[in-house]
């Protein structure tokens, strides 16, 4: 079960017009068929997923696509992550010279935050980049994609089924057009048939005009590639801090999606692999 | 065929601005893009032609020094930024698909990505000035 906590980008915005998408930033659930318990991103919408957590859980693996701070600012007011009794994992982008370690501690510590990273007793920090591995019943492969610093995005996979996790993705811009040729489309492989895509669809055009390079997408940008991608389902995702509800619904109808489903990620939203 | 890394995706995307030569190179040494600029000795449009591979690559082009002695494979540049993944830089001299000699300084470097990846090399190389 897929289940997303948090939907916008950039910074929290809490209104009576962002109600039906969501306020908190990036942050979604995945729960395994044999109870294996994925977080990817930890933004404010971590925390909605809190009380749903069973005492009786014994691990949780948190996937970072990236270290900004719309994506980690969960972290700290996870409960689990300071539970003894739970076993956390961290996964995410070292840089080419820190570990992935020495870049959260740069976050969770004084004077940004009251507890060191290195103080959580039951926590495993991994790096990675360009790789394919198992938890539980899931297989992961992350790969890196375009967006300004290490980046990764994650294709999670479970009996054949497939979700692909690109929040914060610019293909236009290391593309020659787009939809151009996959083999040099950023991010394409990951998306490649997916069943679910949640994709970054940040900016209307006009925007994306204005922040070429800040590593965000059009809603078209996210068609055209998952279109290419024959991706099953996009998921829009990381709306801009400046769009109501309202307007996001604009931008998904101004579009042309073809025989292609697509639907605004919206917190509390559940889909089914 | 598989998606190429970003590294590279960026690398293609930069090198296509550039009014200088650059050639981008995968780790097995196949020339995976090519700019305008690099068209012109190569006399090919990367867009017809796409990618060559090391092998063929090796016949388009009789290089020798600066002072017309043969070089060897591993004295260029490129050869020694993939097999050895450093910098390195020299004047030569390279032979035209027209036939003419031109005289050349060539820089390579290893492309090396996240996580320690060899991702291959990129070149550039601009003619020498007359003494």
């Amino acid at each position: 079960m897929v289940t997303l906590l948090g939907t916008r980008g950039s910074v929290g915005r809490a209104g009576p017009d962002t109600v039906r998408y969501g306020g908190d930033t990036s942050s979604i659930s995945v729960l395994g068929s044999q109870g294996t318990w994925l977080v990817l991103d930890a933004g404010s919408g971590l925390l909605h997923l809190s009380p749903w957590v069973p005492p009786e859980v014994e691990r949780i693996d948190i996937l970072l696509t990236h270290l900004h701070m719309d994506h980690i600012q969960g972290l700290g007011f996870f409960p689990p992550l300071r539970d003894p009794d739970i076993e956390t994992h961290i996964w995410g982008p070292a840089s080419t010279t820190q570990r992935l370690q020495e870049r959260l501690s740069r976050y969770l510590s004084p004077p940004l935050f009251p507890v060191r990273l290195r103080d959580l007793q039951n926590l495993s920090v991994h790096d990675v980049a360009t790789d394919t591995f198992t938890i539980g019943e899931f297989e992961i492969s992350s790969d890196l994609i375009c967006h300004p610093g290490p980046t990764l995005g994650f294709r999670v996979v479970e009996d054949g089924k497939s979700l692909a996790y690109l929040p914060d993705h610019e293909p236009a811009l290391g593309s020659i057009g787009l939809p151009g040729d996959p083999r040099w489309t950023s991010g394409f492989d990951l998306l490649n048939g997916a069943d679910i895509a949640i994709h970054d669809a940040q900016y209307t055009p006009e925007e994306y005009d204005e922040r070429r390079g800040w590593g965000h997408s059009t809603v078209e940008h996210a068609v055209a590639l998952a279109t290419q991608a024959g991706v099953g389902r996009l998921v829009t995702f990381h709306h801009d801090p400046e769009h109501s509800d309202d307007e996001i619904d604009r931008m998904l109808a101004a579009v042309d999606h073809g025989s292609l489903a697509v639907m605004p990620g919206q917190a509390g939203l559940e889909l089914r692999l | 065929m598989a998606q190429m890394p970003i590294e590279l995706i960026l690398a293609r995307h930069w090198a296509s601005y550039m009014a200088i030569p650059i050639w981008i190179y995968g780790p097995d040494g196949t020339l995976v893009f090519y700019n305008e600029s690099a068209e012109a000795l190569l006399a090919r449009s990367f867009d017809e032609e796409g990618e060559i591979n090391a092998d063929e690559l090796a016949e388009l082009f009789d290089t020798t020094s600066l002072d017309g002695e043969p070089l060897e494979a591993d004295e260029l540049p490129i050869v020694r930024a993939l097999a050895e993944r450093v910098p390195a830089h020299l004047g030569l001299r390279i032979k035209r698909s027209d036939g003419k000699w031109l005289a050349i300084e060539a820089t390579a470097f290893p492309i090396e990505g996240q996580g320690g990846r060899h991702l291959g090399a990129m070149s550039t190389f601009w003619e020498m000035s007359p003494p």
